[in-house]
């Protein structure tokens, strides 16, 4: 069961603004069903331009509802320059906080009011111009990318738990990992720690396991093998043998598969090349 | 505030009298079955009768029953066993629908060399019989298929998957872990080699499980150690456990045959109920082929957790395939192999009952339920658009 804190609990069992503010001046909708959540947005403004009713309507978990409710709460008497301020930690410090998992609940209610906010405004979604990197949950670059930016997210279990992105089927890992990097070089963050640095003899020996334990058994099934040539710095020249040598695929077999296991069991510079 | 235990597929309650079988194995006689003295010896003679009240259940000889720690024990160990006794053998078949101790043993064993069939699921649930004949092959070393679904109570064909299996000569395994105790098994007519059970679900206590070899099947043990269960499971036997299992067993051996509580006809009448007082819901499985105290059900446009979380406010006791439940983001292995659609998946609910089920008790469950899920999709989005819909078409 979710440790989940009072103040979530009691904004689940009994929220706050729930329904469709009528002739809202400002709507947001994001998420979807396949997705598992999604929260619709409505705000009205008063006279000063403060937000004078919110109300949402919400398709989630617990920690899904709770967060809408606690949102529309926080907003009410804002102007809605005081609330595009509103982060989803805010949304989080407010329920006296969130099980990791569920952190993607405030960021799906912080997206909210920003769409909404932007429908007032009679602006595009800032998200809309990115491309989609997760499609299990339909996820852009843009938005990893700003999420993995503002709370300095560095493994992929932290993007998973903000954003959703590479919780599905995973064929979008080393997209996400490719933007982690680049963001990390942009920021000058410390990169996460490493395994330690091994010495040559240590790495050389270790890619010979790794193929042999890892990777030619894989291809022995298709009738194929892999011998290990010769390692030169981040280079591993290797030769495919049988049915793999004369195989159209063996290009891509070689960069996405072997490329992937010696990166993640020996260390993520490597590259891999035929010989 | 009373509890509502419909979560019986999770684990049971210990019953008050395989409890008190248990007790004195607690307490007083705490000898070592494999000792030399009397005071020992008296519990090595407890144990042999709780492995015949086991074997009886399953329709099977005391000396083909291995006690274990838990049904994940069983399921490891008979699949290991399996592989080392068919060294040679690289392919091995399950099903997509198993439970994690013999799914995530298969992916690893994916990871580590074997080559590994997951042989489809219609969308009732249903195992594709020819799809598993086609994959069968003289690499295969194993096959290893649930005897019934642990979320939709779905029960695969065994007499079918043994001629097909068999007549391969293939070694065939089943996780009956939740089948156990529910329906008759009887090992001298659906001949598997190895099977599974656990004593948690079958009101024993947590930490004890069996497994069911048939005489003849090449074995190698798990656990190495002592010369206990006749050296195919080291360690130092779990002692008032198995007592209890045993009583346990044999409870439910009387029980399958008693047929005095009707717990289908309770399972029955909660699905019906809720069928009359809620709109939009599905039964998820094969209602044909099905675990007497099992049901799934679908409630669309709103998330399981949540519903749950408002069942719990009552007492009521009850489980999710919905992917916020588990910690991950997808709706449960289960209802996606099935191609239950997304509206459905997320929103569903497993109720599971027993022999202590009361109508009571379902009676309460249909007071509660009807007004959570009103107000679950009072809330929901989706809910209103297809109501709007639905009014404008």
């Amino acid at each position: 069961m979710w440790d989940y804190t009072d103040k979530v609990k009691e904004h689940f069992l009994e929220p706050r603004n729930v329904g469709v503010v009528e002739e809202a001046d400002g709507l947001g909708e994001v998420g979807s069903l396949a997705c598992g959540d999604a929260l619709k947005l409505s705000f009205k403004l008063d006279a000063d331009k403060r937000i004078k009713e919110a109300k949402f309507q919400t398709f989630g978990c617990a920690s899904a509802i709770a967060s809408s409710s606690a949102l529309t709460e926080m907003v009410k008497g804002l102007t809605l320059e005081e609330a595009e301020k509103i982060t989803n930690e805010d949304i989080a410090d407010f329920l006296g906080g969130l099980p990791k998992e569920k952190m993607h609940c405030s960021v799906m209610g912080r997206d909210a009011l920003e769409r909404a906010i932007q429908s007032y405004r009679g602006e595009a979604p800032r998200d809309v111009d990115g491309l989609i990197v997760c499609e299990c949950f339909g996820v852009t670059d843009k938005q990893i990318e700003r999420e993995v930016r503002e709370h300095q997210l560095q493994s992929m279990e932290e993007v998973t738990a903000y954003v959703k992105a590479g919780g599905g089927c995973g064929n979008c890992l080393d997209q996400v990992q490719e933007i982690m990097d680049r963001v990390r070089q942009e920021e000058g963050w410390a990169p996460p720690a490493r395994k330690p640095r091994l010495t040559n003899i240590q790495k050389i020996k270790l890619i010979q396991e790794t193929l042999q334990r890892e990777v030619s058994p894989m291809l022995q099934k298709d009738g194929g093998n892999i011998e290990l040539v010769d390692v030169e710095g981040d280079q591993v020249l290797v030769r495919l043998k049988g049915a793999c040598s004369s195989c159209m695929k063996s290009e891509s077999t070689l960069r996405d598969f072997v490329r992937n296991k010696l990166r993640e069991l020996v260390a993520p510079e490597l590259e891999v090349r035929e010989v | 505030m009373n509890i509502v235990y419909l979560d019986n597929n999770a684990t049971t309650r210990v019953d008050p009298a395989v409890l008190e079988t248990m007790l004195p194995y607690l307490d007083e006689w705490y000898g070592n079955p494999s000792s030399m003295h009397s005071f020992g010896g008296e519990v090595g003679r407890k144990i042999a009768a709780a492995r015949e009240q086991t074997a009886q259940l399953l329709g099977a000889d005391p000396e083909e029953i291995i006690f274990t720690g838990c049904g994940t024990e069983s399921d490891s160990t008979a699949i290991w066993s399996a592989l080392r006794s068919e060294p040679d053998k690289k392919h091995i078949v399950t099903s997509r629908v198993e439970h994690p101790a013999v799914k995530n043993l298969f992916e690893y064993l994916g990871k580590n060399g074997y080559r590994v069939t997951f042989v489809p699921v219609d969308g009732q649930g249903r195992l594709d019989l020819d799809f598993l004949s086609d994959s069968l092959g003289d690499d295969t070393a194993l096959v290893s298929l649930m005897w019934a679904n642990n979320e939709t109570g779905v029960i695969f064909p065994f007499p079918e998957i043994v001629e097909r299996v068999k007549e391969k000569g293939i070694l065939l395994h089943s996780d009956a872990i939740q089948a156990a105790g529910k329906i008759p098994l009887n090992m001298s007519r659906d001949r598997v080699d190895m099977l599974s059970i656990s004593g948690h679900k079958i009101h024993a206590p947590k930490g004890i499980g069996a497994l069911y070899v048939r005489k003849g099947t090449r074995f190698s043990p798990f656990l190495i150690g002592g010369h206990q269960e006749g050296g195919r499971r080291g360690g130092t036997e779990n002692t008032a456990s198995i007592i209890g299992f045993g009583k346990a067993c044999e409870l439910a051996a009387a029980r399958l045959e008693s047929k005095d509580q009707d717990i289908a006809g309770f399972r029955d009448r909660l699905e019906q109920g809720l069928i009359a007082g809620v709109p939009r819901i599905l039964i998820n499985g094969d209602t044909e082929n099905r675990l007497p105290n099992t049901s799934s059900i679908s409630f669309e446009y709103i998330e399981g957790e949540s519903i749950l979380l408002m069942l719990d406010k009552h007492g009521i006791c009850a489980s999710s395939g919905s992917a916020c439940t588990s910690g991950s983001l997808e709706p449960s292995h289960v209802l996606r192999a099935m191609g239950i659609p997304y509206t459905a998946a997320h929103g569903s609910i497993r109720f599971s009952l027993s022999h202590l089920s009361t109508r009571e008790e379902i009676d309460f469950v249909l007071e509660k339920v009807p007004p959570v899920i009103k107000r679950l999709r009072s809330m929901s989005p989706f809910w209103a658009e297809h109501v709007s819909t639905c009014q404008s078409a």
